[in-house]
């Protein structure tokens, strides 16, 4: 129950958590290396101007490989912050249930992402004034790109809230995020082929962010496939508030 | 009635250490209760049981008859909080950080404003208010600590340590405000200094080993040191109750 007049409180900590990006320079080391590198790989390696086709497919199949290193950068202050300050202190005494923090902190992080995803926008204007590409592509392309931003995020939450040590919270991440995003591949599969039965490797191959991602890269939006990311990313999130609650003071 | 704090046979191990063992506290509104204890004695690790930051192994939590293990938000909304070393958001600044806290706590907006205002008048705050709480010194962080405790007006107030690092004035200061507000509040606070017990505390309550080895009033504390001793008579009392500075086992 909250009184008139005030904001609910997830929305009072994504405030602060979102500011808190901008009060330190990793805001905008984190947009140029994202927009530099995005660029790089959109009009280079891609071969954008090479193919004669201007679309942004180049620029979308890199997307998951950036957010890959990118997003645990992000994540890994999120819990692990708080501990080292002792201001978790504060926050897990306040009035205001574990959820509203999870989801806030999640929110503020994901929001900046697709600040970076955004920034991305004069790519579109350019192949869109060279050329005649299909803009539904691209729209689903930017879905499918926040969304594997999301899961990266939540999942890389977790691990901040595991430890205070933010180098591991960001390697922690990097290994569980890859392992999400590659376990679709034939090289993965194949490694557990041997030992397990083929619905266990059909249910690891639909773990895999790659398999999600490549679908809505086709330009139709599944269901399946939303059902996937918004599952991945609510499981992320209760695992991550039962991990703060249960070790709060650790 | 009156009974703002009720806390029945806390324990609390960390591993084989048992760092609280079988505290009673009861508290109620007009009290000032002092805790008193060597390093290692177990005050901060009640006061976190009291916050409900620690789960306690056994024992009953009740602030203003509300339990905090079962119902955690409401008992946080009874109390204001200075964790030990007064920890804060440091990229914010004084300012923004009392309107988060304030907020958090579900203060109606057309509020804030005015009580951060009133706050940092009672806590002399004003000249910094917009200064970031990195480049505040010590002192300051700890006024930044009680104000964020104290700006909700709570009827139980919880301080570890809210005198540490202040200089003689802001001591003064400091303890002039808590005894004004110990007049309708149940105050619990810890502390090093002996006088500041006998200046701003109407009960004392000694903690060695996890154990509670005094409560009474002040004087009937400074009472228990023989007729011999003439200087230093708290100190005395600390010393034999203690185990004068020896290291005694766990
Ligand atoms: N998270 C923890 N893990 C393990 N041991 C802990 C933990 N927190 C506290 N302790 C131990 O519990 C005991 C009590 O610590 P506590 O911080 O409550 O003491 P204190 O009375 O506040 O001391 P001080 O006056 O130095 O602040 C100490 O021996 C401390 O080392
Ligand atoms: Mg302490």
């Amino acid at each position: 129950m909250i009184a008139s007049g005030a904001m609910s409180p997830w929305r009072t900590i994504l405030r602060r958590e979102f500011r808190s990006y901008f009060a330190t320079p990793l805001a905008a080391v984190f947009l140029v290396v994202f927009l530099f590198s995005s660029g790089i790989f959109a009009f280079s390696l891609g071969g954008l101007y090479e193919r004669g086709q201007a679309d942004l497919r180049s620029f979308f199949q890199f997307v998951p490989w950036l957010y890959l290193f990118l997003a645990p950068a992000i994540s890994m202050r999120l819990w692990a912050e708080e501990r080292r300050l002792g201001t978790i202190e504060i926050l897990t005494t306040l009035p205001v249930p574990i959820w509203h923090a999870v989801v806030g902190k999640f929110l503020a992080a994901w929001l900046f992402s697709i600040l970076a995803l955004a920034l991305t926008a004069p790519l579109w204007i350019t192949v869109s004034w060279l050329g005649d590409p299909d803009q539904g592509a691209i729209i689903a392309g930017y879905i499918a790109a926040a969304l594997v931003a999301g899961i990266f995020l939540a999942i890389g939450g977790f691990v901040s809230a595991i430890t205070k040590n933010q180098v591991i919270a960001f390697i922690v991440a990097i290994v569980a995020c890859f392992l999400v995003l590659l376990s679709g591949f034939p090289l993965v599969l194949n490694f557990f082929r041997g030992w397990m039965g083929s619905g266990a490797i059909d249910a690891i191959a639909s773990v895999s962010v790659l398999t999600h991602f490549n679908s809505l890269m086709r330009g139709v939006i599944e269901l399946r496939d939303l059902v996937y990311f918004a599952s991945g990313i609510v499981g992320a999130l209760v695992a991550t508030a039962l991990v703060v609650d249960w070790r709060k003071s650790a | 009635m009156g009974e703002l704090i009720s806390a029945s046979n806390l324990q609390k191990s960390f591993g084989s250490l048992r760092a609280v063992h079988g505290v009673n506290l009861r508290v109620n509104a007009g009290e000032v209760v002092g805790f008193l204890g060597p390093n290692g004695a177990g005050k901060t690790t009640t006061m976190r049981i009291l916050t409900g930051f620690l789960d306690p192994n056994d024992g009953v939590v009740l602030l203003n008859g509300i339990s905090i293990a079962e119902d955690p938000i409401g008992a946080r909304r009874t109390f204001g909080y200075l964790p030990e070393g007064a920890p804060a958001y440091p990229d914010m600044t004084v300012r923004e950080y009392l309107h988060f806290i304030a907020r958090a706590r579900g203060m109606p907006r057309r509020d804030i404003a005015t009580a951060v205002e009133g706050v940092a008048t009672r806590v002399h705050l004003r000249g910094v208010l917009d200064q970031v709480i990195e480049t505040l010194s010590k002192g300051f962080k700890r006024r930044v600590g009680i104000a964020q405790a104290i700006i909700h007006d709570p009827p139980i107030l919880i301080m570890d340590e809210p005198t540490d690092g202040l200089d003689p004035n802001q001591k003064h200061e400091v303890r002039e405000l808590i005894r004004t507000m110990g007049s309708t509040k149940a105050i619990v606070l810890s502390t090093h200094i002996l006088e500041e017990v006998e200046a701003v505390c109407t009960r004392a309550i000694v903690i060695a080993n996890g154990r509670v080895v005094f409560d009474g009033t002040p004087s009937e504390f400074e009472a228990k040191a023989p007729s011999s001793v003439t200087r230093n008579r708290m100190d005395h009392v600390f010393r034999v109750m203690t185990g004068s500075g020896v290291e005694a086992s766990t």
